[in-house]
């Protein structure tokens, strides 16, 4: 109940008091930098989710951009609504990660890791050569998010309309994030999230006793994929358009990084890397040409210092480690 | 056909030459060196000062580029992922680090040397020109002498003191270490030595190609994919990648040429194909 309470609050002061800091100082950019750093971190929650089960996944790129490319075709070339394309771009996504994850996911350690690096960059050229993405040249003018009418009430305000769309992508965003976490903690303390624990410390012994391995590693590998490819479809539909370097190896890089640096062992690891990692980058943007330089030189004082994340430093949470 | 042929066992051979620093730096560390290419980088960026700009021998400016990647190497180990091995829960995060340190060289390099694409005069001029084979007298040296460092390398492994003591780290920690030997030290050579390679074949295509300092990420890849197809962690596999990845650029790109761009799809769609079918490449171990 406590902690129910707590999510309430943090949701809260992420969808009022946020706009209303804003509002009073008028950074209005602000607003495209936190639904950046909430929609990545939904996509960096997927790549933690194989971690949990033991994988490393460098490939959530791919699912991201497939995600966006998905969204992208299915509004311009067939004029559905955004918000149909949503989830049907998260399940296009899980439904091809559950092709390829079935060969690939019998791969361990650094073998998958490499894979899944590569699989970033088959789509990046997929995404190139294929007619229907066209090509290098990417989609733009992608239109905003319409409106949502249930029995003639506005639930969903046209996007196009909207003074402050970025007010609307944010809370969009937001809630998503919301919902992504909050199932992900619910999947992590549900039984299919002990029998994934298992997994990840050992899978002969897991399935020794008769755990199902490869439907469990193929699921949560899914659901990553699917929490991917939302994250890459909303991108999309706020930058109104996608291109085949919308999402390289260097984001797959950045989200497994956000894993790291939030920590492997805390649920809500990702969402705090995301969160530190790119402020700390925009932040950094005054530096000029020393950006990167201090930039990683940070990153490995971090993982000298604490090297099993941040939220290592909380003292609660080392107790109820996960 | 021959002059695709000539121009794969070119290719393999610098790629082999890669691939084997990352093969070795695993096998001893269980890591897996994002910063391998960066590495590269910096040696063909060190060539190009001593040989391009100062004018010294280039065999000297190859030594140069071989000598500050071993310490670079040694450092790292010693100071980064020595500690972060130690203090971690998970071994996955050396791979943080190692992203880390593969950014830092890159701001590093971007920092010295600047954005721009750099050559160097040619080593030997002219050109080798026979019926069948059309190929430049300093591809052919480049690759002599890539091939004689490969072998070099396993002889080196095969026979002498340090090379006996890595093999045996990369076989069984543990039992290494019962045996008498000093792992710290032996990992920390082992790193030189990866990093040292990656330096060396830096240093000797900057005389072909040139160097830029937007390559590292690509060639790191590269290098990932030529471990994979010959198995993480073997000497003999980390060989056959190389030489198997330089065959199929030069094979692909002369008979895609058709098809426009898609030579690289091409390989990488096999090579996921091939590692479902065997997941631990040619030669490794299961499981890595």
């Amino acid at each position: 109940m406590r902690k129910l309470g707590a999510a309430a609050a943090g949701l809260a002061v992420l969808l009022v008091g946020v706009p209303w800091a804003i509002a009073a100082t008028g950074r209005d950019d602000l607003y495209y930098t936190l639904t950046s750093v909430a929609l990545l971190s939904i996509a960096s929650a997927g790549v933690w989710l194989t971690f949990f089960i033991g994988r490393i996944n460098i490939g959530q790129g791919a699912y991201a951009l497939i995600g966006g490319y998905v969204a992208a075709i299915l509004v311009v070339d067939y004029g559905l609504s955004f918000w149909l394309t949503l989830p049907l771009a998260g399940l296009f996504c899980a439904a091809a990660s559950i092709l390829i994850g079935l060969p690939i996911l019998r791969l361990r350690g650094v073998y998958f890791a490499m894979v899944t690096l590569v699989l970033t960059e088959v789509v990046r050229l997929l995404a190139l050569a294929l007619p229907i993405t066209n090509g290098a040249s990417g989609m733009v003018n992608i239109p905003l998010p319409g409106a949502i009418r249930l029995f003639g009430i506005t639930i969903v305000p046209d996007f196009a309309k909207l003074r402050h769309p970025h007010l609307a992508f944010y809370i969009v965003s937001v809630l998503l994030m919301a919902l992504c976490f909050g199932g992900l903690y619910r999947l992590v303390h549900s039984r299919v999230g002990k029998l994934c624990r298992s997994l990840q410390q050992n899978e002969e012994l897991a399935s020794s006793i008769g755990v199902d391995i490869a439907w469990l590693r193929v699921l949560a590998y899914a659901v990553s994929s699917f929490l991917g490819g939302v994250g890459g479809a909303v991108f999309e539909a706020i930058s109104q358009s996608i291109y085949p370097s919308s999402f390289t190896v260097t984001d797959s890089v950045n989200f497994m990084l956000n894993c790291f640096l939030g920590g492997l062992g805390y649920v809500f690891g990702p969402m705090i890397g995301t969160f530190v990692l790119y402020f700390g980058w925009d932040l950094l943007f005054q530096t000029g040409e020393y950006q990167l330089l201090i930039y990683s030189t940070l990153l490995i004082a971090l993982m000298l210092f604490l090297p099993n994340g941040l939220l290592s430093l909380l003292p609660v949470a080392r107790q109820s480690e996960t | 056909m021959e002059q695709v042929v000539a121009n794969g066992v070119y290719l393999g051979a610098q790629y082999a030459l890669i691939a084997l620093g990352l093969t070795l730096i695993f096998s001893l560390m269980n890591v897996l060196n994002f910063a391998h290419g960066q590495m590269y980088v910096l040696g063909g960026f060190i060539t190009y000062l001593v040989y391009g700009r100062l004018g010294l021998p280039f065999v000297l400016a190859l030594f140069a580029s071989g000598a500050t990647l071993a310490i670079v190497g040694a450092l790292v180990e010693k100071l980064l992922f020595r500690s972060v091995i130690r203090r971690s829960l998970r071994e996955e995060s050396t791979m943080l680090l190692a992203a880390a340190i593969a950014f830092f060289l890159d701001a590093v390099i971007l920092l010295l040397f600047g954005e721009k694409e750099r050559g160097v005069p040619k080593i030997v001029n002219g050109v080798f020109i026979s019926d069948a084979l059309i190929m430049p007298y300093d591809r052919i040296l480049i690759g002599a002498l890539a091939l004689a460092f490969i072998l070099s390398f396993m002889l080196f492994m095969q026979y002498s003191k340090p090379g006996r003591a890595m093999r045996a780290l990369a076989q069984d920690r543990v039992a290494a270490q019962l045996m008498g030997v000093r792992v710290d030290r032996y990992s920390m050579i082992g790193f030189a030595l990866g990093a040292m390679l990656a330096g060396v074949v830096g240093g000797m295509l900057v005389v072909i190609t040139g160097v830029n300092s937007g390559i590292g990420g690509p060639i790191s890849i590269k290098a990932f994919m030529m471990v994979m197809i010959g198995g993480a962690g073997v000497v003999g596999g980390a060989i056959a990648g190389g030489f198997i990845l330089g065959m199929m650029e030069s094979v692909g790109l002369s008979v895609l040429h058709a098809y426009g761009d898609i030579t690289y799809l091409v390989i990488f769609t096999a090579l996921m194909v091939f590692l479902s079918l065997r997941p631990q490449g040619l030669m490794g171990k299961p499981w890595g």
